[in-house]
């Protein structure tokens, strides 16, 4: 197949393209989530992002609350931000950094206004950005402005077998067009780490892989109160027939294709080193690595799943294959590529590949995923310790 | 083309992994390794479903399970060829 050189995006003000036109409501913290969604209510065209957290969060903790926050206003597929906090200055912190794309932004402080005063204000201002954003149109964008996060999820022994080498074939056939590319999910790699770390493509990239693998490792290993075998590989992946980690790691692992990694990113970082794909240390549990990912820039998300995972991603449009025949058709209403066919041998790897690339091609371009149709918009925190 | 009921990944593999709704006990296979896309024949010796995988040799206790051409757990149990290969007789190396 040819493969189609453009799609259709949202051209943003710093250059970056967005495959969806969010308006986001972002509350700073728990105790603003009540009034964001009242304002989302409000004001059609708009959506509120509420959270658990933002409160007496300390050190790295707090600067990875920061990053996720900032991240998320920052990403091109939201085309204008109202951000509502307790309190000034934190909020402030937001909006100045969401603001350095140029964007529009505004924040807004509930402390010595009230609910009430500060839903009326934000609402007004969140009537502006949804009527400004609604006059964007989707223009011809280069596939390099495609900015692809992968993360498998409820896996079984199909998706080691179709659906995510048909992710790493897809990678094989976009990374020499200069799209960026992530995978994620640290503990899941256990098992397959020395192998994943070969493919580093600089000494530094694999040496810095193994210390993040080490360090999440030594993390799980201090924390287990027991044996790891029933959380990784979970019940579902068992029933699929996944056996350990390493069966589980080894199919996660196809999802790269035959790629080399750039570059190792701390979660929510941003890449900076050009096209290519980026290991980016996260956790396995699909909500929080699709939120990290959508907070380092990344527009669209390729999620194979063998059992049936359901996710999706407050600003990140999530497109969902499975190589499992009976998922396919069991949890149809998931699913955006079957590609179970791979299994009957009735498709082969290219096949499935420029499948995914169409199906892929068209979410980005506005097409939307089962995940957006069914209201799947998680948002979800790694949290790194307690609060003070 | 023979429907293909069990697929391998590598030639090294030393079980296959079933890619039908189930194979009956003593169901003579069609295996495809998709490597090196030859094909093998192997008689299973119980009920097993769709993904679950199947011992292509016969294992004794502490021997090492490659699927993928990689190690991917150790035996706890012995294994005959043709037996139901999961979490009653193979376990991770790692936790």
């Amino acid at each position: 197949m040819e493969i189609p050189k453009s799609f259709l995006g949202y051209k943003r003000e710093n250059g970056r393209v967005g495959t969806r036109n969010h308006v986001v409501i972002l509350p700073v913290d728990d105790i603003s989530n009540a009034c964001a969604e009242a304002v989302a209510n409000n004001i059609k065209g708009t959506f509120a992002i509420p959270h658990a957290y933002g409160r007496l969060q300390f050190g790295a903790d707090l600067e990875l609350f920061f990053d996720t926050m900032i991240g998320t206003g920052k990403n091109p597929n939201v085309a204008a931000c109202v951000v509502i906090g307790i309190e000034p200055k934190w909020t402030k912190r937001i909006v100045d950094a969401i603001a350095t794309t140029g964007k529009p932004v505004e924040g807004f402080s509930i402390e010595g206004a009230g609910d009430i005063k500060t839903i009326m204000t934000a609402s007004k201002k969140a009537q502006e950005f949804s009527q400004w954003a609604s006059e964007k149109q989707r223009e011809e964008c280069p596939l390099s402005d495609l900015w692809i996060s992968v993360k498998c999820g409820e896996s079984d022994t199909t998706s080691g077998m179709a659906a995510n080498p048909a992710v790493g074939n897809l990678m094989d056939k976009l990374e020499p067009l200069g799209v960026h590319l992530c995978f994620g999910e640290t503990s899941e790699l256990t098992g397959a780490e020395k192998v994943c770390a070969t493919r580093g493509s600089t000494p530094e990239a694999q040496k810095k892989f193994m210390k993040t693998w080490s360090d999440y490792n030594d993390f799980i290993l201090k924390e287990a109160t027991n044996d790891l075998s029933e959380s990784q590989p979970t019940a579902g992946n068992i029933a699929g027939g996944l056996t350990t980690i390493e069966e589980k790691a080894f199919g996660n692992f196809q999802k790269i294709g035959s790629r080399k990694f750039i570059d190792v990113l701390t979660p929510a970082e941003e890449p900076k080193k050009g096209p290519g794909l980026y290991f980016m240390d996260t956790s396995s549990a699909a909500g929080e690595c699709l939120t990290l990912q959508a907070a380092a820039g990344f527009n669209i998300h390729l999620f194979p799943t063998g059992q049936g995972n359901i996710i999706g991603n407050a600003i990140e449009p999530v497109v969902k294959l499975t190589g499992n025949p009976s998922t396919a058709v069991n949890m149809k209403e998931h699913i955006d590529l079957d590609v179970s066919k791979i299994l009957k041998r009735e498709m082969n790897m290219d096949q499935a590949g420029d499948e995914l690339i169409k199906t892929t091609i068209r979410a980005a371009s506005g097409r939307l995923t089962c995940a957006e149709v069914l209201g799947h918009k998680e948002f979800i925190m790694t949290k790194l310790f307690r609060s003070a | 083309m023979a429907n293909t009921d069990i697929i391998i990944h590598d030639e090294k593999d030393n079980v296959g992994v079933v890619v039908i709704e189930k194979i009956t006990s003593n169901q003579e296979c069609n295996c495809w390794i998709m490597e090196n896309d030859k094909s093998v024949k192997i008689q299973s010796k119980n009920e097993i479903p769709l993904g679950h995988k199947i011992a292509m040799i016969d294992f004794k206790e502490g021997d090492t399970i490659l699927k993928y051409g990689h190690d991917i757990g150790k035996v706890v149990k012995d294994i005959k060829k043709g037996e139901h290969v999961h979490v009653h007789n193979v376990k991770t190396k790692k936790w």
